[in-house]
């Protein structure tokens, strides 16, 4: 494979290719992480773009991102700064000129740094220089004109002929690290099958920016990064939009019932919908419904039928459903609903991330409103914890919310592949016809879950809605009945502390400091913790998946440590929450609202500054 | 859906335990005793039926069917019922709402599961009034009207439901008289018998908030001359002497006297419900007292696809030409790599 006068071996290396929302970025970026995957790295992703589909080309504002971390080691975040930059545009430079480590690659195309775009960047006439990045190893590659040269003798439109510049630079990055191109171009046939042009000039382009690499000079040092020690076992790709779709999937087999989603189209859950809709070959009834309270409701009614109902959104569509959340919760039918977050409030950020959501989980809705509350913390883990708040919405007659986030949803890693022999069964508590009078709102004596009868059985017609009812299903405003159903049902939910494993210390149980994080900060603090350990400090890590209910050792775990240090992509919402349910402790909070995930430096700086007592 | 009954079901097998709690005289217990009637004769087991409703006092009625139910919340009784009926076909949807349910707070819900066809029986008590809210006025009352909240009048256009339905794609449109329960039950029974969504305004008194308001049309001294009862393939004609029908004089409904000018019953309309075309049925539908008799009966009955039934042709075509057959197939689909 040609040439190659220096190599690095490195454990990780984090690459991010950047260009104008138009440029395809994030399928260049897809291809090398699956690339990479396929050749044992382990890898974590992270989309980064902006919420126009075609903003201003040429603008900071307008740049797409995607990043992908690749290592010889496991890899638990996408990487705080990139070693190599592929910047399509002058834009993509000043966009991500704060996250290069130094001595970083930049592979750029020559051609797009003119004058004017230069100027639309908002540097004045050198980028490099203007942000300083002068000593970094600067590949200016005319991918443009390179382009044209190489699709010249081809009869294709001037416009295919620029939408391939991607490849070029996919090309480039792959000699780079010494990848194989089958696996692009393998992609290419089957997506361009049909415009046979297209492939060709597509996989032309691609090995022109391989070759184009290899004859430069400048492009040395290469990369090789070994693979990973990864478990035995079959793996695949997987962001957390599939995990969470496959997730319910796999609890409506396990469960014996037909999976249903009733939802709405809103950035960034849509994924799930659009993945479910193509399940129709394992019998999914998916529905785009009007609005999203229409989602909800639709969703409410398949519940009814003995469906496992799910409905996804993100945070402005958990409002909006607020009223039919509660209608799930009076008249206790199983129901997930996956707030996919985003920043906010109102429209917010649509394709950031943030943790703000969970107040509006927990506490979001009128009256005495108890609802169980799941947050996945990687990509993957959504398949997991989409199955639990499944398992338990059944198992407990109850809605379920489950918090992801545009970080966990977009972001993708290496999944080991389950087997669903192994996945955990799931019990339907459904009523059965006796000689006695139906009750429905009869409860378990155990779990307190009332039990499900279908319609369309004989001898259990019933009638159930968002009124105060009887045991028996009457209606009633009498004063001591309505005390008593609402203390039940809140009583039920704190019984699913039963299903909840213990929270798990990463790290020794007792020590200095624990750094406590819920949802999607997992891979951050974990790495920002074990890196700390390994720098001799005595910090743990304690990472929540069960916000309600909390797991009943929580109080036994806190104990053991001197500061108590809770980390969140919002102002303090779970810190709050823990000085209500466990207040015999202090909680420091380290707080990030960029619309961003943490860095790994960020969070050991303040823990170090906190230990140092700074 | 056969006239013979099978199930041998009387009325009083659909009467639920419940006390019914709707004021004395209201116009909501002719259609539930009519609702009742209509399910005792249709061919069709009893747990088969779901009533769905949302909010107000036309939703109560789910209560008092002794039948599987679903009360729901305001304006919603739309989507759950088409929840229902996605989820499973089989079961027979009956969605119970009102005029402030289905066009005000509901109207979204209400316009897309016409555009969509879901098979449910949609059953809208219009009474022109808010009455679990006291007497406010609702989407479909009359201008002008003095109500609690219009203390000056209304100063809004009314929806006409049947307009409403047909502008929204609908199929099916009939309309009847909560204490005529004749016309109610033959009605009703259509309904149940078409596959789409149907919509059937049933014109309800409110004795408390509205009481009157369709006296000119409905009281057993006005009606015959002032309503037309629409049965298709008949000509139209109406009045106590039979001697009045309507007729089409540029593209414009005109009512006429037989006899009159040499007007036989030769020259009427002869009802097609049937016919795709909605400018008659529009017409008809938005008739209005006093210029025209209000019309009564099955006003549009188009056989079209089901989007439930779409939905499971759907499914046969996915799932015999799809090799994932479960979840293990589908994990282990696409791009994956064994690690030794």
């Amino acid at each position: 494979m040609g040439n190659r006068s220096k190599v690095i071996e490195r454990d990780t290396v984090v690459i991010r290719f950047s260009g104008d929302s138009g440029d395809g970025m994030q399928l260049t970026g897809t291809l090398f992480s699956n690339t990479s995957a396929l050749f044992g790295h382990d890898i974590s992703t992270f989309p980064d773009y902006p919420a126009e589909i075609r903003a201003p080309q040429g603008t900071v504002g307008g740049v797409s991102g995607f990043q992908v971390h690749i290592g010889h080691k496991l890899i638990n975040t996408p990487g705080d700064f990139t070693d190599v930059l592929v910047a399509m545009n002058p834009a993509a430079v000043r966009a991500n000129a704060r996250w290069l480590k130094t001595g970083s690659t930049i592979i750029y195309d020559s051609d797009n740094f003119t004058e004017k775009h230069i100027l639309r960047a908002g540097y004045k006439s050198d980028p490099f220089a203007e942000d300083k990045l002068d000593s970094m190893n600067l590949i200016g590659a005319p991918i443009t004109s390179m382009v044209k040269e190489a699709l010249k003798d081809m009869e294709i439109d001037p416009k295919t002929v620029l939408r391939t510049k991607n490849m070029f630079a996919l090309g480039m990055v792959y000699w780079l690290f010494d990848s194989k191109l089958k696996y692009t171009e393998d992609f290419i046939e089957e997506k361009f099958g049909k415009k046979p042009l297209v492939a060709e000039a597509n996989s032309k382009v691609l090995r022109a920016g391989y070759y184009y690499a290899e004859t430069i000079e400048a492009l040395t040092p290469s990369y090789h990064v070994s693979p990973a020690p990864i478990a035995k076992g079959t793996y695949r790709n997987i962001n957390g939009n599939q995990a969470t779709a496959w997730g319910f999937l796999a609890a409506a087999e396990k469960a014996g019932l037909k999976l249903f989603i009733g939802t709405y189209p809103i950035t960034p859950a849509t994924g799930i919908l659009e993945e479910l809709a193509l399940r129709k070959d394992l019998g999914v009834k998916s529905l785009q419904a009007e609005d999203e309270i229409a989602g909800i409701c639709t969703a409410i009614g398949a519940s009814f039928t003995g469906r496992l109902a799910v409905t996804s959104t993100s945070g402005p569509g958990l409002a909006l459903k607020s009223e039919g959340l509660n209608l799930a919760v009076m008249t206790e039918l199983p129901l997930v609903v996956i707030d996919v977050q985003r920043g906010g409030p109102s429209t917010g950020l649509p394709t950031k991330t943030e943790q703000s959501d969970l107040w509006q989980a927990l506490y979001g809705r009128n009256g005495e409103s108890p609802v169980p509350v799941l947050a996945a913390g990687t990509p993957s883990d959504c398949f997991t914890f989409a199955f639990q708040a499944a398992k338990i919405a059944i198992e407990f007659m109850t809605p379920v919310i489950l918090l992801t986030d545009s970080y966990l949803a977009n972001g993708s890693e290496t999944w080991k592949i389950p087997s669903m022999k192994d996945m955990p069964s799931i019990k339907v508590p459904y009523a059965i016809k006796t000689d006695t009078e139906y009750l429905p709102y009869e409860r378990d004596t155990k779990n307190l879950a009332r039990t499900w009868a279908i319609p369309g059985t004989p001898g259990l017609e019933h009638r159930i809605g968002g009124l105060e009812k009887t045991i028996k299903g009457s209606v009633s405003y009498t004063p001591e009945n309505h005390e008593y159903m609402v203390r039940m049902r809140d009583e039920k939910v704190e019984r699913i502390v039963t299903e909840v494993p213990d929270l798990e210390v990463t790290g020794k149980k007792k020590g200095d400091m624990l750094v406590i994080g819920w949802g999607s900060t997992y891979g951050h603090i974990y790495t920002a913790v074990t890196e700390l350990q390994e720098e001799g400090y005595k910090v743990s890590a304690a990472h929540f998946n069960y916000i309600r209910p909390l797991p009943k050792n929580t109080s036994q775990v806190f104990s053991g440590f001197g500061k108590l240090v809770v980390c969140e992509l919002n102002t303090g919402q779970f810190a709050n929450y823990l000085r209500m349910k466990q207040q015999k402790y202090t909680y420091h909070q380290y707080n990030r609202l960029q619309g961003l995930p943490f860095t790994v430096g960020e969070i050991k700086d303040y823990c170090k500054k906190l230990l140092e007592g700074k | 859906m056969a006239e013979t009954n099978n199930n041998q079901y009387v009325a009083k097998d659909f009467k639920s335990d419940q006390e019914v709690r709707w004021c004395p005289g209201c116009g909501d217990h002719g259609i539930l005793a009519s609702l009742q009637k209509t399910m005792a004769e249709l061919d069709i087991p009893k747990e088969k039926y779901v009533f769905v409703s949302g909010i107000g006092c036309s939703s109560r009625l789910p209560y008092y069917m002794n039948t599987y139910g679903f009360h729901g919340i305001h304006g919603r009784a739309a989507a759950i019922a088409t929840g229902i009926k996605i989820a499973n076909p089989e079961l027979m949807v009956w969605e119970m709402t009102g005029d402030g349910d289905a066009l005000a707070i509901g109207g979204n819900h209400f316009i897309h599961a016409i555009r969509r066809n879901i098979d449910i029986k949609i059953i809208l008590f219009n009474n022109e009034i808010y009455g679990l809210t006291k007497g406010q006025y609702s989407p479909t009352s009359k201008k002008g009207l003095v109500t609690k909240t219009s203390p000056y009048g209304t100063i809004e256009e009314s929806f006409k439901i049947g307009e409403l339905t047909i502008g929204a794609h609908g199929r099916f449109f009939a309309r009847t008289v909560d204490y005529n329960l004749q016309l109610s039950n033959e009605v009703y029974k259509e309904a149940a018998k078409f596959h789409g969504t149907a919509v059937v305004e049933v014109i309800q008194n409110c004795v408390i908030f509205n009481d009157g308001a369709f006296d000119a049309f409905t009281s057993k001294e006005t009606r015959d001359d002032n309503t037309i009862v629409l049965h298709h393939g008949q000509p139209m004609i109406f009045g106590k002497n039979r001697d009045k029908g309507i007729i089409l004089v540029n593209l414009k409904l005109k009512v006429v006297r037989l006899g009159e000018g040499g007007i036989t019953e030769k020259d009427l309309l002869v009802h097609d419900a049937h016919e795709p075309n909605p400018g008659i049925h529009y017409r008809l539908a938005g008739m209005t007292y006093p210029d025209y008799p209000v019309a009564m009966g099955v006003i549009r009955a188009i056989n079209d696809q089901t989007y439930d039934g779409a939905m499971l042709e759907q499914h046969v075509r996915v799932q015999a030409a799809s090799e994932i057959k479960s979840v293990d197939d589908l994990l282990m689909s696409g791009s994956t790599w064994k690690v030794k």
